[in-house]
Parts: C-alpha cells; sequence; structure tokens
C-alpha cells in the first residue's frame, strides 16, 4: 500500500479478497483492507452491508468461504490462537455477565486470556480507574448504567494489552454525553497504548470524529476507501460531508432497511443499554 | 509508536497461559468456576429445582409404594425410588442447560467468550462439568429426604465417590446432549419443548420409578439403549446392592457417552452462532 510505503509502518489487519455467503446471499463479497498498527479504522454501511460479517470473519467466528486475512501477522487460517490472543473485541450485543460484578467481569476474562494472578491483580484496578468504574466495581453489573456497562465491555476486552481491539457498533443505544465519553476513553487507549482499532459504526460524527481512514460498505463490497478528503476526491464531491458521501455511495434508491431480525437486534440492543 | 510497542507485547497462547494441556484445564476450570459462581448466586433458583424431586418422592413415592406390587428385589419400594429420583433431578437439570446456551448466544457474552484465545473443548467440556454444581445439590436435598424418611442405603467411601462420580458423567452427559439441542434448535422456546419432550421417554423409559423386567419387550429393549437406564442402575447399585454395584459398567458407558456428546457438542458448537 502507498501509505504503507510512505510512513514505514506495519500492517496491524490484512485482508485480501475475503468472501462469505449465507446460502446466495454474498454478506462479504471480496473485499481487501489495510489497517496500519496505531490506526483508528472505521466500517460503515448499512445494516446487512457486511460490516458485523467481515469483523467476526476477522476474530474467528465465522469461517471464511474464501481469501485471506491476518492480524498482527497472525494468519487466520493457520494460527488462529495466536490471532486471537492479539485482540479484543467488542461485540455488537450485550457481552457482560449481569449477575457478576463489573471486578468478576474483568477477572474472568483476565483469566481467559491467560493472564497470571499477580497481572490480573495489578491491572483490573488499573482499568476500573481508567474506565471510571472504580466506585462501582463491586455492584453486579446488571445495575450498571448503559455507557457503564460499554465501558465494562471495553475493559474486558483490553485486560490483556491487545495490539487490535474490534469495536462492533460501539455506541449504538448510547445517550450523546455516554457516547461522548466512550470516544473519550477510545481516544486514551490509543495515546496510553497506541491499539490499532477497527471500529463499525452508523453515526457518521463518530466515525469523522474517531477514525483516520474509512471503509464504506454497501452488499459486501467496500464502495469508497481513504480519509474524508479521499473520499470527497472519490465521489467528486469537495467539501462535502461524510453523511453526504455516505448518501451517495450507499443510499441508492433502496427500500429495505436491514429485514427483521436487524430491526429487532438493534432495538433490543438500544433498550438494553439506555 | 515505539512506547506503543512495548506496551502491547505481542501476545502468543503459550506466553500468556493458554497453550498446552496445563493452559487447556485451566481454561476448563475458569469456565467451571464461572458457572458455578453464576449459580451459587442464585440460591432460590437452587431450591426451586430441589421441588420437585422431593415431591415425587414425597407424593408419588408415599402413595405409590402403598399399591404397588413391583418385585424390586426386596428392598423398600421408596428406597429403591430414590436413586430414580436421583437420577431423574440430575437428568432434568442437565437437559435444560442448552437454554442458557441460547441466551448467551443471543446476548452476545459467547460470541466473545469464542473470541479470546480459549478452544470451543476447553469451553464445551468446562459447561459440561460445571452442571454437576446444580446436581450436587440435587443429591443432597434428595439424600437429605430420603434419610428423614428413614430409609436405609449401603453406605461406604468408595460408594459415596461413586455416587459423586456418576453424578458428574451423567450432569455432563445430559449436559452436552442439550447443548447439541440448543445448537439444532436455536431458540429457547424450541429448546423448552424439546428437552420436555426428552425428558418423558428418557424418564419412564428407564428403571427409574419400575424395575426393567415389569416393561413390555419393546420397551426394555428401548430402556437398553436409554443413558439414563445406566445412571440409574449406577446409583442404585452403589446406594442399594450389598453385592456387587455393577459400578465400572455404568459409569464406561456414561463416560463413552461424555466424550462422544463432547466431541460432537464441540463440532456443533460454532453453528450456534451463525
Amino acid at each position: 500500500m502507498a501509505r504503507r510505503a510512505t510512513t514505514g509502518r506495519e500492517e496491524a489487519i490484512a485482508v485480501r479478497g475475503l468472501v462469505k455467503h449465507f446460502g446466495d446471499v454474498k454478506a462479504v463479497d471480496g473485499i481487501d483492507l489495510s489497517v496500519l498498527r496505531g490506526e483508528c479504522f472505521g466500517l460503515l454501511g448499512r445494516n446487512g452491508a457486511g460490516k458485523s460479517t467481515t469483523i467476526k470473519m476477522l476474530i474467528g467466528l465465522l469461517p471464511p468461504d474464501g481469501g485471506s486475512a491476518s492480524v498482527q501477522g497472525h494468519d487466520l487460517f493457520t494460527d488462529a490462537q495466536r490471532l486471537r490472543a492479539s485482540i479484543g473485541y467488542v461485540p455488537q450485543s450485550l457481552s457482560v455477565d449481569a449477575v457478576l460484578t463489573g471486578r468478576q467481569n474483568l477477572d474472568f476474562f483476565g483469566r481467559l486470556y491467560g493472564l497470571a494472578g499477580a497481572d490480573r491483580r495489578r491491572r483490573i484496578p488499573e482499568i476500573l480507574e481508567m474506565l471510571d468504574l472504580a466506585d462501582a466495581a463491586d455492584r453486579p453489573a446488571g445495575t450498571y448504567s448503559g455507557g457503564m456497562i460499554r465501558r465494562l465491555e471495553v475493559g474486558q476486552s483490553i485486560l490483556h494489552r491487545p495490539p487490535v481491539v474490534f469495536l462492533d457498533e460501539p455506541t449504538t443505544g448510547l445517550d450523546p454525553v455516554a457516547r461522548a465519553s466512550l470516544w473519550s476513553y477510545l481516544g486514551l487507549l490509543r495515546r496510553q497504548f497506541g491499539t490499532t482499532l477497527l471500529l463499525t459504526t452508523h453515526y457518521m460524527d463518530e466515525a469523522q470524529q474517531l477514525c483516520d481512514r474509512i471503509a464504506i460498505m454497501d452488499k459486501g463490497r467496500i464502495v469508497a476507501l481513504g480519509d474524508l478528503a479521499g473520499l470527497r476526491r472519490a465521489v467528486g464531491m469537495p467539501g462535502a460531508s461524510l453523511d453526504r458521501i455516505f448518501v451517495r455511495l450507499a443510499g441508492r434508491a433502496q427500500s429495505e432497511e436491514g429485514n427483521l431480525r436487524d430491526v429487532q437486534r438493534s432495538r433490543r440492543n438500544a433498550k438494553r443499554l439506555a | 509508536m515505539s512506547n506503543a510497542a512495548a506496551a502491547t507485547p505481542n501476545a502468543s497462547p503459550e506466553a500468556s497461559g493458554t497453550g498446552g494441556v496445563p493452559g487447556f484445564l485451566a481454561s476448563v476450570w475458569t469456565i467451571v468456576q464461572l458457572e458455578s459462581l453464576k449459580i451459587l448466586k442464585d440460591p432460590a433458583e437452587i431450591a426451586s429445582r430441589s421441588v420437585q424431586p422431593a415431591l415425587w418422592l414425597l407424593l408419588f413415592g408415599e402413595a405409590f409404594s402403598r399399591s404397588a406390587t413391583l418385585n424390586t428385589g426386596g428392598v423398600p419400594y421408596l428406597a429403591y425410588l430414590t436413586p430414580g429420583i436421583l437420577a431423574q433431578a440430575v437428568t432434568f437439570v442437565s437437559i435444560f442447560n442448552g437454554l442458557s446456551i441460547i441466551w448467551e448466544k443471543d446476548m452476545g457474552l459467547m460470541q466473545k467468550i469464542l473470541s479470546t484465545p480459549i478452544t470451543r473443548t476447553a469451553l464445551v467440556l468446562g459447561k459440561m462439568l460445571s452442571a454437576s454444581t446444580r446436581s450436587f445439590f440435587q443429591l443432597l436435598v434428595v439424600t437429605a429426604l430420603a434419610l428423614a424418611l428413614g430409609l436405609r442405603f449401603e453406605w461406604g467411601v468408595g460408594r459415596v465417590l461413586g455416587i459423586l462420580a456418576l453424578t458428574v458423567l451423567g450432569s455432563s452427559f445430559f449436559t452436552g446432549l442439550s447443548m447439541i439441542l440448543a445448537s439444532i434448535v436455536r431458540t429457547r422456546e424450541r429448546m423448552m419443548g424439546i428437552g420436555q419432550l426428552a425428558t418423558m421417554p428418557l424418564f419412564f423409559a428407564s428403571s427409574a420409578l419400575y424395575p426393567v423386567a415389569a416393561m413390555p419387550p419393546w420397551l426394555r429393549a428401548f430402556s437398553r439403549v436409554n443413558p439414563m437406564s445406566y445412571l440409574v442402575d449406577g446409583l442404585r447399585g452403589l446406594m442399594l446392592s450389598p453385592g456387587s454395584t455393577g459400578f465400572a459398567v455404568d459409569a464406561g458407558v456414561l463416560l463413552g457417552l461424555g466424550i462422544a456428546a463432547l466431541a460432537v457438542a464441540t463440532w456443533r458448537y460454532p453453528k450456534l452462532l451463525l
């Protein structure tokens, strides 16, 4: 990649021709991606564009039907366990255990990542402090607000200091204050640990605020990729907002707005986090 | 970036303690502890689950022992029934464990757990083994009630250990079976239905309530391939038979079935995610 050559930075995520079919539907239809180390990369697209499916393949939850991918140099097909050890994942849906306390939720994930007891005892209070959860650490996560739950979920995924963190619609269902606060924590994460972030979102302001580069997906394909200036050039709309670029690229006259399952899922998540 | 590289060492499973046999066992133990912790956080659930076996013993057992003309080999019917009710309790709490797996899938917790370096086998085995925590409480309640009713059983350290081992093997196998069913039916509603459907033939076509000799030949043939029969026979042998208990055969069959269930459930597990 040109950018890689000019900056000399290595790739954190490399994707070549990745494909996933569900029956006749091409959920992901041969995409190429190169995310640099330390970069925040945004995947935008409408419901069903293939964003979540892409993430699920990259973290080893869904076997791809074709193509290749690696994260931090670990190949998805031959080195999946090492790949998973070097990533954190914050899924779209709720992933804390409501009956366990914040601290127990963190401890559990620390153990799943194979962190030794001494490391966990040192890092868990640090992370609780960093994410402003120290006061609530010993309360069941079921009593947390939506913003606190998301922070706890981020905490679970960074305990082992992964070089790459995947976030699937991290702020869907959060109120504007909680969203802004999550952004600042993600910023902190990048500054403190140089973590590479790959996130999906429906919010253009979020992508513009957080991401160095953005890929817009539509029907399983990447239809544009670059920073804001690059995207503007690509669509020939100087000075356009990301919103307008997005509508131009992905908003063709389409009547379908995701199926019942998408609606059900996003509303359920919104309700849980409210 | 150089700071970041130092702060985020290239995590590998070996370095982080999730590789090899010790790592595998540690992962299994983590899951067992987590699940047990969750079970113990809800004593009301444990108590309410003990009511049904208690009622079987008190209502059905007391009434049936007065009217039955079954040949139970000189053992009072209530004593004969006790291991049957124990096996029933273990089977019935375990066969519905698939419900919580579907719940975790719907929430997103399972996807997050599977994005860690833990192997699917370790996760499935941990879940199978942790079902014993619930079963131990059933064992405690049923045994205490039986003793309070003045029933007499064979005692010995070996016998008690054997009963505990059969409880672990039985609840592990039926939990594994439940996970396989969960991966097929995929919704909680259908899982409730299929669980209830499964419990009837398992229970009534075993020797839990009456000796196999009292059955017509076709039912007797079915009871021979019914896994629950081996749990009942094993428990009954240890609790009531003064001489040879037949433990090895019953435990061996349940162990074999458990390993098969582990293999199939591990293979099916990723399909739950789609």
